[in-house]
């Protein structure tokens, strides 16, 4: 094994791995300080804050030559017998210059910039700058000018490592982003009339290492140290990119994408990025209702026509009602978790051994668009079919679709139905919500009121995608798995909650206890058993191992 | 010293003597087509690299050698990119070639281009040249018309196009990678090394760049012969293993405060003291030079006592400037202000920073900063020796940018500061009695009122 020598450590990386200098540093616990280089672009070598030192041991002698000058680390690649200095004084001093450099023309305007608290440059100063500033100071300025419809860029605080541009050109492909002028005077800029609106739009901020590029959904929102983030999953569309909520007092203030090399690597798209708002929408389903008479007396605003139930009796009139009514079907919603499914499905068949269970609506909007980077957004925009149609399977209704059950209700073949949703967007029409008009008992349960619900006998609120916790299986077949970010409004059980409890489980809802109780007794799912990285895991690959 | 018959120059006040059939008329093109009959291309890489030729550019890395770099047996298209972009200040020999003599320069290109297996030849000119413009383009037109470019030159596989390209006026762009990086239509970023433009160079191919002295010296060699060419210049240093010699004529550039300016060919070799008496009849209005410029404004600065030193490419280094350059000559008499040079200096290189290294995009226009704040009236002592740190750190040599500009722009700053730290200092002195021994922080200079 090819083995690099770090500040003197040892450090053995792979035969076949293709590291630079950061990142083998970083195997040894060292942080080679860098603005330009992103793992996910090309290499430019420009910013210069990664010089270090580096050499090459001898294998037979043992003896080190030293490059007599500083190179970049992320441009320098290793091998067997590298050997790189992090720390020598030359190292801290082109660092301190390179600092002080930045900051020339730099307004330092942290405090009211929105970067303050995850800026490198402030982390960089703090460690690797000099306390006296000795350079010419400049007045303080803060130009900015919109760049597209969701960035606004701060021109001074721009350090031109350049990133944003090379995102635009290597991974959305589509170029609106460049530098115009030259040495000190240079400026990021979008040339007139072509806006930065593609769909990746949003990642260039989160790859601006400095304040210059700035989220207008999130600009002047909450400063930065105020957030909490949670490891969650993007529920906007199949794809299941790997998130951080970034949230306070249960309220979220923007998504970030995690990275993952097996989903998303490092990137979002901004319909996911821009998709949380529905969350803190008034118009949510707020309380579990039930209409006051049971059929033929619907007459009136739907808000009119509920009682609302206190969640404890939900648990058992649901169930009373369902099972009175007689013949079941169950629309399993792709926007639920694996446990949810699976418990949902359990309580079905509790009700009614025959209960006809499918997969719920799967919205699909236009085609998948792949960006030339690698990037894709799929149309279909939910985040667990997958994990649904297994569940389902364990249940021997694989392959039942949404369409099967309008279809079987339509036919009048249930007397009762149970349609989950969570869809953030409108989903039904008038005339497909009119095939379950006669049903003796009608659940819906969703975030928002549709020609369904206006049908309902029971409105259950639904949680969205940052208040659920469980495991969601994206378009191939990768599974992961997450907890909740917030808590969901006042009034509002998440679906796994109630089902918890609808199937008479003592204590919290534990979605890790049911992901395991599921990964123990189905084969599909058994990749999910022990604890589920937070980059996931392939349930197809374990069950050929 | 014996009188030195000019060759790279011969056309020069030759009536009509840019025409092919004036070059023809002096021998020209018969070199060529003796080549494409009877040598290979190997040959021609030996002959280049037996005669020691380096490459006239500013650099001075052996011509041949980097030919040889190019990968063997590649199924192509290898590239020819002929440097023109001529823009360090104080230049102008690539000028006089194009403009008086272009076909010397296209034989020139044909006979490189045949020894390093391309069959695509681009001259990268500079923007402000209108009058090499139209003299290379009549040329190459003549050059196709007389079936020596095109398809099956005289009767030959070896085909070759060439494509006159005109910049845009960035000196940036006369950077080997940032000239290829203009070429493919981009902005003149110089591309990190490795690869370097042998390996993967214009459209991601082998390329060679070339100065177009280079060329010119290429088709002087073919017609005359190594043993003539190493027969001029200054023998490589027995002493010193890693000095290849610095063989052959070479065209200085004189200019500044010198009696008669103008573009003079020389042996290499020749000192700058017999270059500024000899050729430019001395400095102006009799006075004495206070420094001169070894090989254009980025090389650094000789003192009068230093004049002595050769202008071959091992000299200039000697005495502490960067080398030789691009050989160009300029003079600075004694009544001129230092400050003023640097002043002037570092306002060229923060301009043509092309902004993409830290050090260099903030270091040249903290220095101009600087120097412009002294100019105000406002300098310091320790203003001296924050430059000096800039020039210092700043470079390629320090490591701290992908390109040579910066090694440019702080050799200046350093020879000054270190051979005139004495006249620094009194000018600050003088103009900023209160403030001059001041070592906090200053204020901006925009409150000063300056520029």
């Amino acid at each position: 094994m090819p083995v690099v020598i770090v500040d003197g450590q040892e450090i053995e990386i792979g035969a076949d791995e293709r590291l630079n200098c950061i990142e083998a540093a970083r195997r040894a616990g060292k942080e080679i300080p860098h603005y330009c280089w992103h793992p996910g672009l090309s290499v430019v070598a420009s910013c210069r804050m990664c010089l270090i030192e580096t050499g090459q041991r001898d294998a037979a002698t043992g003896k080190v030559t030293m490059v007599p000058k500083l190179v970049p680390g992320c441009q320098t690649p290793v091998k067997d017998g590298t050997v790189i200095v992090t720390e020598s004084q030359l190292v801290k001093d082109s660092r301190a210059r390179v600092e002080e450099a930045l900051l020339i023309d730099h307004p330092i305007d942290c405090p009211i910039c929105d970067k303050a608290g995850e800026c490198l440059l402030q982390d960089y100063h703090f460690e690797h700058g000099q306390a006296e500033r000795r350079a010419d100071l400049h007045p303080f300025t803060s130009r900015k000018r919109d760049v597209g419809p969701t960035v606004t860029l701060f021109v001074d605080r721009c350090i031109m490592c350049t990133r944003c541009v090379r995102f635009t050109r290597e991974v959305s492909g589509t170029s609106e982003l460049m530098v115009t002028s030259r040495g000190a005077k240079e400026e990021i800029d979008v040339f007139p009339g072509f806006p930065l609106d593609n769909k990746l739009a949003g990642n260039v901020v989160d790859l601006c290492p400095v304040g210059a590029l700035g989220d207008k959904d999130f600009l002047y929102q909450q400063r930065v140290w105020f957030l909490k983030r949670e490891a969650n999953v993007c529920g906007g569309c199949s794809a299941g990119c790997s998130i951080h909520t970034e949230h306070n007092q249960d309220t979220v203030y923007r998504l970030k994408p995690r990275e993952n090399p097996h989903v998303n690597t490092w990137w979002m798209c901004d319909d996911g990025r821009y998709g949380w708002h529905h969350l803190h929408d008034q118009s949510r389903v707020l309380a579990a209702g039930r209409r006051r008479d049971l059929r033929g007396n619907g007459h009136g605003t739907p808000g009119d026509a509920f009682e609302t139930i206190e969640w404890a009796d939900v648990v058992t009139r649901l169930r009373d009602d369902l099972k009175a009514a007689g013949r079941l079907a169950v629309a399993v919603s792709p926007m639920l978790t694996v446990e949810e499914a699976w418990m949902l499905c359990a309580i079905a068949r509790s009700i009614d051994p025959e209960a006809f269970l499918s997969l719920g609506h799967v919205p699909v909007v236009g085609a998948d668009e792949t960006f030339p980077g690698g990037f894709t957004i799929r149309a279909e925009k939910c985040p667990n079919r997958k994990g649904v149609e297994e569940v389902l399977a364990l249940y021997g209704a694989g392959g039942r679709s949404w369409d099967d059950l309008v279809a079987h209700v339509a036919a009048g073949k249930a007397d009762a139905a149970w349609v989950t949703g969570g869809y953030p967007t409108p989903w039904i029409d008038d005339a497909t919500a009119a095939s379950f008009a006669d049903l003796t008992c009608l659940v819906v349960q969703d975030l928002f009121e549709s020609p369904l619900m206006k049908l309902a006998t029971w409105r259950l609120p639904a949680a969205g995608f940052a208040e659920r916790a469980g495991t969601w299986v994206n378009v191939a077949h990768h599974a992961q798995s997450f907890g909740q970010a917030i808590k969901p409004p006042a009034g509002v059980w998440p679906e796994g909650r109630l089902f918890w409890n609808m199937l008479g489980r003592r204590g919290l809802y534990d979605p890790v206890g049911v992901r395991q109780q599921i990964a123990g007794s189905a084969a599909p799912f058994a990749a999910l058993a022990g604890d589920v990285p937070a980059t996931g895991v392939d349930l197809r690959v374990r069950q050929l191992a | 010293m014996t009188p030195f018959k000019p060759v790279l120059l011969e056309a020069v006040g030759v009536p009509d003597g840019h025409s092919i059939a004036s070059y023809k008329s002096r021998g020209g093109y018969a070199p060529l087509e003796k080549v494409l009959a009877e040598k290979q291309p190997v040959d021609v890489v030996e002959m280049v690299k037996s005669s020691g030729l380096r490459g006239r550019g500013g650099a001075g890395f052996s011509t041949g050698l980097k030919w040889t770099f190019l990968p063997k047996d590649h199924p192509g298209p290898i590239y020819l990119c002929v440097n023109a972009d001529e823009s360090e200040p104080g230049t102008f020999n690539n000028r006089i070639l194009m403009e008086d003599d272009p076909h010397q320069v296209i034989e020139g290109i044909i006979l490189s281009s045949y020894a390093t297996r391309a069959s695509t030849a681009y001259i990268y000119l500079r923007y402000e040249y209108p009058q090499s413009w139209h003299r290379l383009q009549a040329a190459i037109d003549e050059a196709y018309a007389a079936g020596y470019l095109g398809k099956n030159i005289r009767g030959t596989t070896f085909s070759l196009d060439i494509y006159l390209h005109r910049g845009a006026a960035a000196y940036i762009c006369g950077e080997e990678t940032g000239l290829i990086e203009s070429l493919e239509g981009k902005r003149a970023w110089p591309r990190i090394k490795p690869p370097f433009p042998a390996i993967e160079g214009l459209f991601r191919k082998p390329t060679v760049v070339n100065n177009i002295e280079t060329m010119a010296c290429v088709a002087q060699i073919a017609r005359r012969g190594v043993d003539w060419f190493k027969s001029i210049g200054v023998p490589a240093d027995p002493a010193n293993p890693r000095d290849p010699g610095s063989y052959g004529p070479k065209l200085y550039c004189l200019s500044g405060h010198v009696e008669k300016p103008g573009c003079y060919e020389a042996p290499l070799g020749i000192t700058a003291r017999q270059l500024i008496d000899q050729f430019g009849g001395g400095v102006w209005k009799g006075r004495k030079a206070k420094a001169v410029i070894p090989g254009g404004i980025s090389m650094g600065l000789m003192t009068e006592s230093e004049l002595d030193t050769p202008l071959d490419f091992a000299g200039p280094g000697k005495v502490g400037c960067l080398g030789l350059g691009t050989a160009a000559v300029v003079v600075i008499d004694d009544e001129t202000s230092i400050v003023d040079f640097l002043h002037n200096s570092c306002r060229f290189f923060a301009h043509e920073s092309c902004g993409q290294c830290t050090p260099c995009r903030e270091g040249t226009s903290w220095s101009l900063r600087m120097l412009e704040r002294i100019k105000a009236g406002q300098g310091r002592l320790r203003d001296l020796d924050l430059l000096l740190e800039i020039g210092t750190t700043m470079g390629m040599m320090p490591g701290s940018t992908i390109c040579g500009l910066a090694d440019g722009a702080a050799w200046p700053i350093k020879n000054a500061i270190k051979k005139f730290r004495g006249e620094f200092e009194d000018y600050i002195k003088r103009t900023n009695p209160s403030g001059w021994m001041v070592t906090d922080p200053v204020p901006a200079l925009q409150i000063v009122g300056a520029h």
